[in-house]
């Protein structure tokens, strides 16, 4: 029963003053105890996600999984990285290491510019995130030639106002419409678009409260998980 | 002619992909030097920035990674080159662990070598912290008590620009650039009101609709939205750039993907008409 309550009487007791601190100055130095535990939750959270990566991984590796070459991959990156950002400038800290741990003209240990860690980013990460963006923009052509079908006014509608403001937001727009394309496409963002995403923003709000009312006040227990 | 529709409707999406290229990187070779013209939202983001003086300090949130470079470094770059040139003083962090080798690039090209301005003076940065809205809300009480130390691992005690900045109300205006959660919206909802602290924003161009509300609520006090925002803002400084020099390739590349939305759907129509009278 405890495994329940406890948890429960905790978000109750912490929601309730989380909110009445936001009312009460007064109650500020505990919040902010509070908020840099929140804090120091997450970054535990962040680690024990690279653990769940690592032993995911690991298992899939021993048991030879399909794709289990990724896996060594991923694996032997992340020991890299950790190793080179966190595991060597924690040794030099400890034990006061001052010289550099050079390797071909470059710092071993830490995560600036001008280390391996720095030159890893540049090198391989940045490259490949920039690249599997990129290729956004070549599905987008594909997709909007072979599936952006005009069945019906709403579809007709849609698109014409995405070729609207396509045209409008970029220079071309202007140069061949003597300003009138991105007048329109202006227009479109600031009376339509502006009243959708604000009645999808206070809607989304009200709901915010009322879920978190309804978690404060015990209401709400799927956060708690199956028994 | 029907088995020529019938070729296009169907035809390899390589040959789309290759007509996309064409039209995105002949530009960046032969750009079209189009006058671009500058839209509200942005002019706003570049008055809050003038109406800042020489010695306020502004926080710089680098709040993206390097899938939204392309779009949110030249934001940055022409920020920073705007802060700068007015002497306004930046403490900088970024939310996104993957954010700090770009604010660092950028605040060491701009910050130290193109302004000669002093680390730790003139310029700080704070680096990463986990933690997403909490970070946000606690940086408003003490960025001292949620960054000890700087991003080099200075504590900000021994920084001299720390010593006179340690919560939003020492700064003049938050400075967000920001390409997804946590970012803009974070920002705002956890902090524009709680502490009374005046934003702009420089977003992707896929998130720009959402801020709309805020723009208009004064919440955000200016916002550039994307490639095309980042190019209007670089006209506004007098520092063309590469927002400016995209804006020929994105410009041919809509200009394709509309094409390719009309030529896709005119096949569609004739083939449909053509199925439904046999």
């Amino acid at each position: 029963m405890l495994r329940r309550e406890i948890p429960l009487l905790i978000t109750i007791g912490v929601g309730w003053f989380m909110v009445l601190e936001f009312f009460l100055p007064i109650l500020e130095p505990v919040s902010t105890e509070l908020q840099s535990w929140a804090i120091i939750m997450t970054a535990l959270a962040s680690v024990l996600g690279v653990v769940n990566v690592a032993r995911i991984n690991t298992l899939k590796v021993s048991r030879k999984q399909k794709d289990w070459g990724y896996s060594v991959v991923l694996l032997l990156g992340m020991a890299v990285m950790i190793s080179l950002g966190t595991v060597f400038p924690i040794i030099k800290s400890l034990f006061n290491i001052e010289s550099a741990w050079g390797l071909g003209g470059m710092e071993l240990s830490g995560v600036s510019r001008g280390t391996w860690f720095g030159q890893f980013y540049d090198s391989i990460f940045y490259p490949m995130q920039a690249t599997m963006f990129s290729l956004l923009a070549f599905y987008i052509a594909s997709a909007a030639f072979r599936s952006f079908r005009i069945r019906s006014v709403e579809a007709a509608l849609l698109a014409i106002t995405a070729m609207i403001i396509m045209i409008g937001r970029v220079p071309i727009g202007d140069a061949i419409s003597g300003g009138f394309l991105p007048e329109l496409s202006d227009w479109i963002m600031n009376v339509p678009n502006l009243a959708a995403k604000r009645a999808i923003l206070i809607g989304a709000a009200l709901g915010a409260i009322s879920t978190g009312l309804k978690v404060i006040m015990g209401i709400e227990r799927n956060f708690l998980g199956g028994d | 002619m029907a088995g020529v529709l019938h070729r296009i409707e169907h035809v390899d999406r390589r040959i789309i992909f290759l007509i996309m290229l064409v039209s995105i990187s002949v530009p960046l070779f032969y750009p079209m030097n189009l006058p671009i013209r500058v839209s509200p939202e942005v002019r706003l983001y570049y008055e809050a920035i003038e109406a800042l003086e020489a010695g306020d300090v502004v926080y710089l949130a680098a709040d993206y990674d390097p899938g939204s470079k392309p779009e949110l470094d030249p934001m940055l770059k022409a920020s920073l080159e705007h802060l700068l040139r007015k002497d306004i003083r930046i403490v900088s962090a970024t939310l996104w662990p993957a954010g700090v080798p770009l604010l660092e690039a950028g605040l060491d090209t701009y910050a130290r070598d193109k302004y000669s301005r002093e680390y730790g003076v003139d310029y700080v940065n704070l680096g990463f912290k986990e933690g997403k809205e909490n970070v946000m809300v606690q940086l408003g009480k003490s960025f001292r008590a949620v960054f000890p130390t700087d991003a080099y691992g200075t504590p900000l005690e021994e920084l001299p620009l720390m010593a006179e900045v340690d919560r939003f109300a020492d700064v003049k205006l938050l400075v967000l650039i920001s390409a997804g959660y946590p970012g803009t919206k974070e920002w705002v909802q956890q902090v524009r009101n709680r502490y009374n602290a005046p934003m702009i924003s420089g977003c992707t161009a896929v998130s720009a609709p959402e801020y709309y509300p805020y723009v208009s609520s004064n919440q955000l006090s200016g916002l550039l939205g994307g490639l095309s925002g980042a190019a209007e803002y670089e006209q506004l400084i007098g520092e063309p750039a590469w927002g400016t020099t995209g804006m020929s390739a994105q410009s041919l590349g809509h200009v394709t993907i509309v094409i390719l939305i009309l030529i896709g759907n005119v096949v569609y129509l004739i083939n449909h008409r053509r199925k439904v009278a046999a």
